[in-house]
C-alpha cells in the first residue's frame, strides 16, 4: 500500500493500470489493421519478405472475375440471414423473457447450438444433408429437390448455408433480446393492460420501442459478423459447387492461404474491414442510436 | 408509440408510471411481486407455438448427433438418421479417442485456459482504471477498444500471420493464444466496466478515506464484487477460444499442435462420409467441456449480457 500523500488523497488507479491491456490490444489488433494497409501495396507469398509492388494489387480489383460474384453472394448472405434471424430472435427472445412453465429448460436447450463450434455445426449438417443417408433424402422431395442434394445444387447451396448459419446464431441473439426484454419496466405493461391494449398491441407499442437499442446492437453484430464469417462455408461447401457459395471472406482466405497471394488478399481484407465499419456506423447513424440512449430517462 | 394511449409509450414519465400508488385507481391494478414481462394474464399461445416450432428446429439436429454417436454403423445405415438406436454402444467414442482425438482435446484445453487467464489478467486492471481513473489517456484507450468490438478478426488474418511468423511462434499453441486473447479483450473489458460501475461510489470513497491505495481497493473491494462479471468473461472467452477456427487454421500446421475444431475437420476428411457415427461422437466430445462450463456459469451469463448489451 502506498503511503505517498498524493495517492492517499486520491486512491484512484493511474493510467498505468490500463497500459498492459491497451498495449497488448494495440499489438495484435490495431497494428494488424495498419499492416493490412501496408501489405495491400506489397507482393508476398507468405514465406519470404514482403516487397513493395505499388498499386498493382489494387488495379487487379477491376479484372478479378470472382470479386463481383463474391460481393453479391456476401451481400445476399448478410441481408437474408439478418432478416431471418431478427424475425426469429426478437419474438423468441421476448417470449423467453416471460415466465411460462418450462421456460428455463427450453431456454437452456435453445442455447446449445451456441456452444457448438462452426466446425461441429458444419459436420452435423453435412451429415444431415447427405443425399443418401441424411435427413435431406427424406425432406428434399418435399422442397422440390428430388435427389436431396441440397449443398450439391448450385441454386440451393447458398440458401442451405444461410439456413445453417441462422441455426447457429439465432441462440445468441435470442439471448440478447431475452436479456433486454427483462429490463422493460413492468409498469409499462401494467399501464398498457389498464388501457386495454391486447398482447399484439403491447408488443408493438411497448416492447418494440423499448428494445430499439438492442435491435441496433444485435443488427450491428449480425451484419459485421456474417459479412466476415466463413468457417461454416469453408467446411460445408468449400465455396462450391463451382463458385456458387464463394463469399468474399472465403475468397480472401483462399487467395491468401491457398494461392499464397497475400498482397491481393490484403486488398480484399481491407474491403471487408471498410464495408464492416461503414455498415455498423450506418446502422447506428440511421437508427439514431444517440437519441435512443436517453429514451429510458426518468424511469 | 401511439398518440391515443399516452401511458405505454417509451417516453412514459414517472408521475404517470407510478399513478397506481399516488392516486386512487379507477381500474383494478395488478401488482404482483415480480419483475420483467409478467403483466400478461392470459397464457401466450402464439408465442408458445413459435417457441415450440423453434424447439423442433433445434432439438432434431441435436437428437440426431447424440443418437448417431451412440449407435453402430450398420444400424445407422439401415434404419435412417432419426430412428431410435437399436441398442446403444459407446464404441464410437472409443474409436474417436483411439484415433488421436485426445491430443486435439488437450491442445484446446491448454489454449482455452491460457487465453482465459491472459484475458482476465489484462482486462481486470484495465477495467478498474477505466471506471476509476481520471486520466484522459485511459478514456481514449477505452474508445479504441470499443471500436475494436467491430473489428472482424478474419479481416486481419494476413498481418497476424506475418506478426506470428516474425515472432518465430508459427505452429505453436502460443501463436493461437495471443491473437485469440487480443480479440476477446474488448468484450471482456466492456462487461467488467459495466459490472464495476454498479459498485456504489461511497464504497470506494470510504476505503480511500481509510487510506487504502488502488491495489488494495482492487483486491479487497472490486475483486469480490465483480465475481459475476469475471465468470461471464471467463465463460465467453472460453467459448471463443475453444471454438476458435481461423487462428488455429492459419497459425498452426502440424497435427500435434492442432486444436479440436481443426481436429473435427480433419476427422471428417478421414472418416466423415464413411463413418458418420464416429464423426458425431467426435462432435459430442468437442461439445461436452463447454456444456459443463455453461451449466456452471449459466446464471452469470445472462446478467453479464444484460450488463454488456442490454442497457
Amino acid at each position: 500500500m502506498s503511503t505517498s500523500a498524493v495517492r492517499r488523497s486520491d486512491g484512484r488507479p493511474g493510467a498505468l493500470w490500463a497500459a498492459p491491456a491497451l498495449v497488448y490490444f494495440a499489438l495484435f489488433a490495431v497494428v494488424p489493421m495498419a499492416l493490412v494497409v501496408v501489405l495491400s501495396f506489397c507482393r508476398w507469398n507468405g514465406l519470404g519478405t514482403p516487397s513493395f509492388a505499388g498499386t498493382r494489387n489494387w488495379s487487379r480489383l477491376f479484372d478479378d472475375p470472382q470479386l463481383g460474384q463474391s460481393l453479391r453472394l456476401s451481400v445476399l448472405l448478410t441481408t437474408v440471414t439478418w432478416a431471418v434471424q431478427t424475425l426469429i430472435c426478437l419474438p423468441l427472445g421476448v417470449w423467453c423473457a416471460g415466465h411460462q412453465r418450462g421456460r428455463a429448460v427450453l431456454s437452456t436447450l435453445f442455447f446449445v447450438p451456441l456452444l457448438m463450434s462452426s466446425a461441429a455445426v458444419a459436420l452435423l449438417f453435412s451429415a444431415l444433408l447427405d443425399p443418401n443417408f441424411g435427413l435431406a433424402h427424406t425432406i428434399g422431395p418435399w422442397l422440390g429437390i428430388d435427389d436431396g442434394n441440397f449443398i450439391g445444387d448450385p441454386d440451393f447451396a447458398l440458401w442451405t448455408v444461410m439456413a445453417v448459419v441462422s441455426w447457429q446464431f439465432v441462440p445468441f441473439h435470442t439471448l440478447l433480446y431475452q436479456a433486454a426484454a427483462r429490463q422493460v419496466p413492468v409498469q409499462l405493461y401494467e399501464a398498457a393492460t389498464i388501457d386495454g391494449a391486447g398482447r399484439p398491441r403491447q408488443f408493438f407499442s411497448v416492447t418494440l420501442p423499448q428494445l430499439r437499442n438492442t435491435v441496433v446492437t444485435s443488427s450491428v453484430l449480425m451484419l459485421v459478423g456474417s459479412l466476415t464469417y466463413f468457417d461454416i462455408v469453408l467446411i460445408l461447401t468449400n465455396g462450391g459447387p463451382g463458385t456458387s457459395t464463394r463469399i468474399l471472406p472465403l475468397h480472401m482466405y483462399q487467395t491468401g492461404f491457398s494461392s499464397f497471394d497475400m498482397g491481393y488478399a490484403s486488398v480484399l481484407a481491407l474491403i471487408l474491414l471498410i464495408a464492416g465499419t461503414t455498415l455498423s456506423l450506418l446502422v447506428v447513424r440511421v437508427t439514431g442510436f444517440r437519441r435512443m440512449a436517453s429514451q429510458r430517462e426518468g424511469l | 408509440m401511439s398518440p391515443r394511449t399516452p401511458a405505454p409509450s417509451g417516453d412514459a414519465r414517472p408521475p404517470r408510471a407510478s399513478a397506481g400508488t399516488t392516486t386512487p385507481p379507477h381500474h383494478r391494478v395488478y401488482r404482483r411481486p415480480h419483475r420483467g414481462v409478467r403483466a400478461h394474464r392470459r397464457p401466450d399461445r402464439l408465442g408458445g407455438l413459435g417457441a415450440a416450432a423453434w424447439l423442433v428446429v433445434v432439438a432434431v439436429p441435436l437428437y440426431y448427433v447424440l443418437a448417431a454417436s451412440l449407435r453402430e454403423r450398420s444400424d445407422y445405415l439401415d434404419s435412417g438418421p432419426l430412428s431410435v438406436p437399436r441398442h446403444m454402444v459407446l464404441s464410437n467414442y472409443r474409436t474417436v479417442l483411439d484415433s488421436g482425438f485426445a491430443t486435439y482435446l488437450w491442445n484446446s484445453l491448454v489454449v482455452t485456459v491460457a487465453t482465459v487467464l491472459l484475458v482476465l489478467a489484462l482486462a481486470l486492471p484495465a477495467a478498474y482504471a477505466i471506471v476509476r481513473s481520471r486520466s484522459r489517456w485511459v478514456a481514449a484507450g477505452f474508445s479504441v477498444m470499443l471500436m475494436g468490438l467491430a473489428i472482424p478478426a478474419q479481416a486481419t488474418i494476413v498481418p497476424v500471420y506475418l506478426l506470428i511468423t516474425r515472432m518465430h511462434l508459427y505452429d505453436t499453441l502460443t501463436a493461437v493464444v495471443l491473437p485469440t486473447a487480443a480479440f476477446a479483450l474488448p468484450m471482456a473489458i466492456l462487461v467488467l466496466t459495466s459490472t464495476m460501475r454498479d459498485i456504489p461510489g461511497e464504497l470506494y470513497e470510504a476505503m480511500t478515506v481509510d487510506g487504502a491505495g488502488p491495489a488494495h481497493i482492487l483486491r479487497a473491494l472490486v475483486l469480490p464484487l465483480t465475481r459475476p462479471g469475471l465468470v461471464t468473461v471467463g465463460v465467453y472467452t472460453a467459448l471463443g477460444a475453444w471454438n476458435g477456427f481461423i487462428f488455429p487454421l492459419v497459425l498452426t500446421q502440424s497435427d500435434a499442435r492442432r486444436t479440436v475444431t481443426l481436429g473435427l475437420w480433419n476427422y471428417q476428411g478421414q472418416q466423415g462420409g464413411v463413418n458418420v457415427p464416429a464423426t458425431m461422437a467426435a462432435v459430442v466430445l468437442s461439445l461436452l467441456p463447454l456444456l459443463a462450463a455453461y451449466l456452471f456459469g449459466r446464471r452469470h451469463l445472462l446478467s453479464g449480457l444484460t450488463a454488456g448489451f442490454g442497457k
